[in-house]
């Protein structure tokens, strides 16, 4: 980087607290506010940071517009900084203090949890947008990320009947959504008549570095002459070193291919991708797609950021259909009052960005197409295999005992995140 | 054939009204009846095929790959090689320029043409299943091809797939004149590998003898079905002799490997720990911002990288000496700026350099964005040493094995050979008394200082090259630095380094056996219960140099 744009960048900082005070003191007129709630420092911020900027284009491009019920509408952006119990406290500030119409936030699924009590206690309203583990349902969360049968269990399919996958092993970070997931993808593998011993589960703490061990057991676990395959749900920095050392070791994607659920053009933004091509990640959105609505999605991203070689991905395409959904959802209840807003949402239909239309559901998860792609060298994915009809986001996993009875709908006259149809009965707050 | 004709799809049903429809209209002026058009399906040109490749989804090129096959042309090899390793560009046009990419050169694949500083071409993209048909049918066209590395490559492939009636002819046929052992063992594999299956009883019993010898999984598996459901007895036994004998080469080089990952683990624990080994270790100062001059190390491997784009290859050299300079400065900067006024104040160090490491991370996010940089591995330190099928050592693990022990040793003879490593023994025995003899102490704590940041610096440059480079690199190795130096015996450089060591084989073989997540936590047991019992560490400072 150099001097200059150092000091440019300090400027800007400079103009746009000044800006900032400015707004304060002129924001007599009144404004819908936005919360934006995303880690801008800490761990995560190599992820979330780029879904704060989204939000903020998306409320800029929508002001543009005229507002929202002819109010402009107001961003007010928090740093949780990666620590969990302050999710909740930046949550209840934005609700208490700042009185937000609609949060957007979170990345991983502790934060989720953490926010949860208190959107639920002080009633308010979260867009969450990364894939998730499911086995939740809040009726004030709205989930525009996948649920694991909108991107787990469609890419062991494909690894299934497509690859002809006989063996898996189940790679991941050790924390809640690797854990469940693994644990839905366990029991529909078996379900599937795939035998103990054909199943391999490894756990990972956060930001692992030294994987020549686990891959060298990889390595040994595929050369029983069934072809093998990798079901990844390492998230974060720790799949750079994990794919360094596939590349290095030679285990190539026509061999042992990796499909992962938490690898997009962001994280592959950061690696040199030649070692990687063709393996694969499961997901709902692809910066590849060649849509008009992602085209013009991606020119309004370049422009907004200023940098044409930054990439956008499926969490950012998720708080694009939230974000949409929210603003035909308030025009459509005429208010911004949070059980008015609830109910109009269900139902809302609006434009994803590959070509379909997604669909808020009673369960408050969205439909989306579940797309594979095989990495290519341009930290691309190609797509190759796509189902034919958007699917619905499911909850509870079909494949657990104790979920598989249970569906959320939070319309009337059920009006529950967790009836079970075996009992006709609302679980509540006790449902694991 | 008019162009439209060629365009025929290449799927059945679809393809055969196309087809007849195609035909019915092209052939109208020619033929009165569509009965005499029938026997005539329009067989595409090599050209035509080749350009087809461009175009359509991935199924219909992976049949324009199997037509292609058809053809004997000798552009063929090149044109197949550079379509699996992404080489084979394509225009929008139509018909489409079909370009082969080598470096920065550019050849029409069709007639040869110069075409290097050609815009709109993009590559023709091609997935997993068809990367495989096409190594397949590379690896008969490479069997001849006079690289030896392409052979053996060729044969492996065909053991691989298994080896049919057809690619043993060609092996057989190539065996003879194969001048280079390892492809003529490899081959010798895949034919011992067909007779097994197919031979009668003395072929498939040399077969047995020639696989006991392979370590390949391919003649395992083979071994393995013999051995559990012929019906032969003495083929079962001779078959199950063999997989023993195989098996205890493999327990053997297993043991190595695991070997060799326990050091590669130790050598970069060593590297992370070697900074702080002095700074600690020697001065005594507790730096919580050892990481973070890890990570600016690291960056500086990136800004090499960025500032010179032409000298990947040459871009860690540069960035060895470059990081040990900047971080040496950062670090008499932090000695001279904070801990100078700390000394003998251990607490309120701790907290300082701990505020200080933040205040590290966040600048780095401030200036350079906190998403993680992408350093590029050159090409001679990427790569397997590839010594068996059941052994290999990665190049990078290898390097920074030797580098670790390089930078080891390098410290070891400043210690303990020059006036400066004299003078720093010296403050960090007796200040008073070195002062007394006219040692500028002051001087000698920055320069000390100065050392242990700039190894630290270094220590980065090979961590880049395994693990990501973000402003969150730093805080990932802190805390086993601290582990490595304190088990060790503070103090003490040749601890540091058995100890660096023996913790990276105690993870290594505990890993496999109980998770890398419960390893840590039994490594950091083991390590409390044995401070208790040896609270100095394995080599504990003696007689005067023992500071109490």
């Amino acid at each position: 980087m150099t001097l200059k744009k150092i000091v440019k960048q300090v400027g800007a900082l400079g103009v746009a607290c000044s800006m900032a005070l400015g707004a304060l003191s002129a924001q007599a007129e009144e404004t819908i506010k936005v919360g934006v709630l995303h880690s801008l420092s800490g761990t995560m911020a190599i992820s979330e940071t780029t879904l704060k900027d989204t939000m903020l284009m998306l409320i800029e491009e929508q002001n543009k517009k005229g507002g929202l019920l002819g109010k402009q509408l107001e961003p007010v952006v928090v740093d949780p900084a990666s620590n969990w119990p302050l999710f909740a406290e930046r949550t209840r500030e934005l609700l208490e203090q700042h009185g937000v119409d609609a949060i957007f936030g979170c990345w991983t699924s502790v934060s989720r949890k953490s926010v949860l009590p208190v959107v639920e206690e002080l009633n308010g309203i979260l867009f969450y947008p990364v894939q998730y583990e499911g086995e939740e349902s809040s009726r004030n969360v709205f989930y525009t990320g996948a649920a694991p049968n909108q991107q787990a269990i469609p890419a062991v399919d494909y690894l299934k009947d497509e690859v002809g996958v006989e063996r898996w092993v189940l790679a991941g970070t050790d924390y809640v959504y690797p854990r469940t997931t693994n644990r839905i993808l366990e029991a529909y593998l078996k379900a599937n008549g795939v035998a103990e011993e054909d199943i391999m589960i490894n756990y990972t703490p956060f930001g692992h570095a030294d994987w020549q061990n686990i891959v060298a057991e990889i390595k040994r676990f595929g050369s029983a002459g069934k072809k093998t395959a990798v079901v990844s749900t390492i998230n974060g920095d720790a799949n750079v070193p994990f794919y360094r050392e596939l590349g290095n070791q030679g285990v190539s994607a026509e061999d042992i291919p990796v499909v992962a659920f938490s690898v997009g053009e962001e994280e592959l933004s950061g690696i040199d991708t030649a070692p990687l091509v063709g393996h694969m990640a499961a997901w709902n959105y692809f910066m590849s797609e060649e849509t008009p609505e992602n085209e013009a999605f991606i020119k309004a991203w370049h422009d907004y950021i200023g940098d044409t070689k930054r990439v956008t991905n499926d969490p950012m395409e998720a708080h694009y259909i939230g974000f949409n959904m929210w603003v035909k959802a308030v025009e459509a209840a005429g208010t911004t009052d949070t059980d008015k807003v609830i109910d109009a949402m269900v139902g809302v239909e609006v434009p994803n960005l590959t070509g379909g239309t997604s669909k808020m559901l009673p369960n408050h998860h969205i439909t989306k197409p579940v797309l594979i792609g095989e990495i290519q060298d341009d930290g691309q994915f190609l797509t190759v295999s796509r189902t034919e009809e958007l699917a619905p986001g499911d909850a509870w996993s079909d494949y657990l005992e104790g979920s598989k009875d249970l569906i959320s709908d939070w319309t009337a006259p059920i009006s529950c995140g967790n009836y079970n149809t075996q009992t006709k009965s609302c679980v509540g707050a006790t449902a694991e | 054939m008019n162009s439209i004709c060629r365009l025929t799809p290449r799927h059945a049903v679809q393809q055969w009204l196309t087809r007849l429809l195609l035909l019915c209209v092209c052939s109208l002026p020619l033929h009165a009846s569509a009965q005499e058009a029938e026997p005539a399906p329009a067989q595409p040109t090599f050209d035509e095929l080749v350009s087809q490749l461009a175009t359509g989804n991935l199924r219909q090129r992976a049949a324009t790959v199997e037509q292609l096959a058809t053809h004997q042309d000798e552009r063929l090899a090149d044109i197949l090689n550079a379509l699996v390793a992404g080489d084979l560009l394509a225009s929008k046009d139509k018909p489409p320029v079909i370009a082969i990419r080598s470096g920065d050169q550019l050849t029409n694949a069709l007639d040869g043409s110069d075409l290097t500083g050609a815009a709109g071409l993009r590559r023709i993209p091609v997935n997993n299943s068809l990367r495989t048909q096409l190594r397949g049918m590379v690896a008969q066209l490479n069997l001849t091809h006079p690289n030896s590395d392409k052979r053996y490559d060729a044969v492996q492939r065909f053991i691989r797939d298994g080896v049919d009636g057809e690619t043993a002819a060609l092996l057989r046929e190539r065996q003879p004149t194969e001048g280079s052992g390892r492809v003529s063992d490899a081959i010798d594999a895949a034919l011992a590998l067909f007779d097994l299956q197919t031979g009668d009883r003395d072929q498939r019993m040399a077969a047995i003898d020639t696989l006991s010898g392979s370590l390949e999984q391919e003649a395992r598996n083979a071994l393995r079905s013999v051995a559990e459901n012929d019906e032969d007895a003495e083929l079962r036994s001779a078959a199950a002799k063999a997989i023993e004998s195989i098996q205890g080469r493999i327990e053997f080089y297993r043991f190595i490997e695991n070997v060799f990952f326990g050091l590669s683990l130790g050598s970069i624990l060593l590297l992370a720990a070697i900074g702080l080994a002095i700074t600690f270790g020697v001065m005594g100062v507790i730096n919580m911002a050892h990481g973070e001059l890890i990570m600016i190390g690291a960056y500086t491997t990136w800004g090499i990288q960025v500032l010179f784009p032409d000298l990947i290859e040459w871009s860690l050299l540069i960035a060895i000496p470059a990081a040990f300079l900047i971080t040496a400065l950062v670090g008499i900067a932090i000695e001279r700026g904070v801990i100078r006024f700390l000394y003998g104040r251990p607490l309120e160090t701790l907290l300082a350099t701990f505020g200080l490491s933040l205040v590290l991370q966040q600048a780095v996010r401030t200036l350079f964005s906190p998403l993680n940089r992408s350093v590029t591995s050159p090409e001679w330190i990427s790569g397997t040493l590839s010594i068996n099928p059941v052994l290999s050592i990665t190049y990078t693990r290898l390097y920074i094995l030797l580098f670790g022990l390089a930078v080891f040793f390098a410290l070891l003879l400043v210690m303990k050979r020059t006036t400066l490593g004299l003078k720093v023994r010296a403050v960090s025995q007796n200040r008073a008394m070195a002062r007394a003899v006219g040692v500028r102490s002051n001087w000698i704590d920055a320069l000390t200082f100065g050392l242990g940041s700039g190894i630290a610096g270094v220590a980065g440059v090979a961590l880049s090259q395994i693990t990501n480079v973000g402003p969150n690199l730093g805080q990932a190795y802190i805390i086993d630095s601290f582990m490595v130096v304190v088990f060790g015996g503070v103090g003490n450089l040749w601890g540091t380094l058995v100890s660096a060591m023996s913790l990276g084989l105690i993870n290594n073989f505990l890993e496999p056996w109980a998770g890398a997540m419960l390893a840590k936590v039994l490594v950091l047991i083991m390590l409390i219960l044995f401070i208790q019992k040896k609270p100095k560490g394995l080599f504990p400072q003696k007689g005067r140099a023992a500071a109490d």
